[in-house]
């Protein structure tokens, strides 16, 4: 029981950071831009794509992960530069349709280029195999890989944006766009670094999860969903909020799954308890975030509506 | 003259005859479909008509809070799902009776609506469309592991409901007119909604909120009633689809569906109730004839999507542009 609860717990930290990278950016987006974007899933999926391509074209995973950054910032500048750029001062439903619309595009064109069957990315020889963590108890090396660098990003992240110019003109930003625009910052070209950095990070989180999942088209849609419950619970425009919101999403979705039924036994008997546990799973993380929404409307960390 | 320039939205006394205009003519094409069908010769097209009334219900509903509460909600699939769900589980219990699967549908719409309506309408704006989203998702996993009704495969129904005891419902072009009357009857109550108190204080909650709270309109309870009454609507539309296909599975209320709602709605022209029913007609068209013409017709269809977006702002979203201005 013990091992399992640890098991689950790591489990729930690595769907955290992966959600984590996603919904950083997707918050800003929508903390500095105004923006709702629908299409952030589609760039984890397409970050996923890339690195199957890359890796089956140069045969390494390395190689594919390092192609994958440079492709990722192309797609994230022409998408700013076509699409999101013109979105900016419309009105919330304008945006999302057209982002509804650039879902529905990927999909459809991820469908054409890279056909309808998921592909598999190869687990990198360094990092496969497991390693013993307390007693019998073995946890796959990848998987602590990407903990590890999950969270190295997000320190980094942090520090970018506490510490740096940048940072500190993102965080103005999300607190009064308009008062960052009166004192004479380039405000579309701050708007194009957040989109673009946004869709690195979306891109990385779908490269590093590609060699433990089968890629396909539908693996946007339900991190996209998961991510607007993280983006929230931690609040719009907070990266902290987006941190902590997506490794309790996270944690309680991986854990719900589980202790659940096992929980619900005490009270039913088996099979009732197995049903019900499964039908209650999937909704633990919408009535955790109807909870919040009770107690704090703006999320964890939101100032603004 | 007088009396619609009474009853009417401020500064619009002629909008509302023009709604029911082209309401009327509308109908009057829908009512001409079946035979033009009969000549031609080929039944299977009206289905498809059956299908494209359902989602004119679905759209005129959600119009009712989208385009005269400025409630952009994405997550309404969800009552199409219920709607569908109302006749699979009735029938399953020998309860075959459509009257009875409609108001058990619009019962578990209402409830549903009511509690995730008071939740989501603490919030405005992205958080609005995020949480009516994240709520219709929960409803969709929730069928997703509804092992008894098929759960992700969905269920196949062994017969059309029935209208008070009696197998009429079988026939195409019976079903085909009866969701017409629906359609048509649900129009009038709509229309009513929206001219009464009620609805113009729902419309003046969206022109202005905080005057509408000064002068003494609490808008929670306003819009809260609207969007219950929407869900409630929108089922009548999951259970003809149901009835329609003759089988329901959780891809009725995939947030993609929720999507195209809002699609239909935009595309006839916002809070016009009448647009909205012409919208879900040309979108479902338009759908039909890409996918007629290639496999890849969502790809078409996103492109158009983004194109209407980003080139004819005033032409579909006109009256948008007039709620944005409000909220700034």
């Amino acid at each position: 029981m013990m091992n399992l609860l640890v098991l689950q717990l790591l489990n729930g930290l690595q769907l955290g950071v992966l959600l984590f990278l996603i919904a950083a950016g997707l918050t800003l987006v929508f903390g500095i831009m105004d923006v709702v974007n629908l299409a952030h899933g589609v760039l984890y999926m397409v970050g996923a794509y890339f690195i199957a391509t890359f890796a089956a074209m140069t045969g390494s995973f390395w190689w594919g992960l390092l192609l994958t950054v440079p492709a990722a910032i192309a797609v994230g500048l022409i998408l700013e530069l076509v699409v999101i750029r013109r979105l900016y001062d419309r009105s919330h439903l304008d945006q999302v349709l057209a982002t509804f619309g650039l879902v529905m595009i990927a999909n459809e064109a991820v469908k054409i280029v890279w056909g309808t069957s998921p592909l598999a990315v190869p687990m990198p020889e360094l990092l496969s195999g497991s390693v013993p963590l307390m007693g019998p108890l073995q946890y796959p090396v990848y998987r602590i890989a990407i903990i590890a660098s999950g969270l190295a990003m997000a320190g980094g992240l942090y520090l970018v944006i506490n510490h740096t110019r940048i940072g500190m003109l993102l965080r103005a930003g999300a607190t009064n766009r308009a008062m960052v625009s009166a004192l004479g910052i380039d405000i579309g070209k701050l708007f194009a670094i957040v989109f673009t950095l946004g869709a690195v990070l979306a891109c990385i989180a779908g490269a590093l999860v590609a060699p433990i999942l089968s890629v396909d088209t539908g693996m946007g849609e339900s991190v996209l969903i998961l991510t607007f419950v993280v983006v929230v619970i931690g609040g719009i425009g907070s990266i902290r909020g987006a941190f902590l919101g997506a490794i309790l999403v996270a944690v309680v979705d991986t854990l719900g799954g589980v202790f659940g039924p096992i929980l619900l036994r005490s009270v039913l008997d088996p099979s009732a308890a197995g049903q019900a546990g499964r039908m209650l799973a999937p909704m633990l993380i919408y009535i955790l975030m109807a909870a919040l929404l009770c107690v704090k409307p703006d999320g964890l960390f939101g100032g603004r509506g | 003259m007088t009396d619609a320039a009474l009853t009417g939205t401020a500064g619009r006394p002629s909008a509302m005859s023009a709604r029911v205009q082209v309401a009327l003519v509308l109908f009057a094409l829908f009512a001409l479909f079946p035979p033009v069908v009969i000549a031609l010769d080929d039944p299977f097209l009206i289905l498809i008509g059956t299908r494209i009334l359902a989602y004119a219900i679905a759209a005129m509903a959600l119009d009712l809070i989208l385009g005269f509460g400025a409630m952009v909600s994405f997550g309404h699939a969800a009552y199409l799902g219920f709607g569908a769900y109302a006749v699979a589980v009735l029938s399953s219990f020998g309860i075959h009776d459509i009257a009875l699967q409609i108001l058990a549908a619009m019962a578990v719409s209402a409830l549903f609506a009511l509690v995730t309506g008071a939740i989501s309408l603490r919030t405005r704006g992205v958080y609005f469309i995020m949480i009516t989203l994240a709520f219709g998702q929960m409803a969709f996993f929730f069928f997703t592991s509804l092992s008894a009704y098929g759960g992700d495969d969905g269920y196949a129904l062994s017969q059309r409901s029935t209208l008070f005891g009696m197998d009429l419902l079988r026939s195409n072009t019976v079903f085909y007119y009866a969701t017409l009357g629906l359609l048509m009857g649900l129009f009038a109550l709509c229309h009513l909604i929206v001219r009464s108190r009620f609805g113009r204080v729902l419309t003046g909650l969206r022109e202005n909120r905080t005057r509408m709270q000064a002068i003494g309109f609490p808008p929670f309870r306003y819009q809260l009633t609207a969007f219950v009454i929407s869900g409630c609507l929108t089922s009548v539309a999951g259970v003809v689809l149901a009835n329609q296909a003759q089988f329901v599975s959780p891809a009725f209320m995939s947030w993609h569906r929720s999507g195209e709602l809002i699609v239909m709605v935009v595309l006839g022209g916002i809070g016009t109730l009448s647009g909205a029913i012409g919208g879900a007609v040309a979108a479902l068209l338009l759908e039909e004839f890409l996918g007629a013409v290639t496999e890849h017709w969502r790809l078409y269809f996103g492109i158009f999507l983004v194109l209407m977006v980003l080139f004819s702002p005033r032409g579909i979203t006109g009256l948008v542009q007039q709620i944005k201005g409000s909220r700034r």
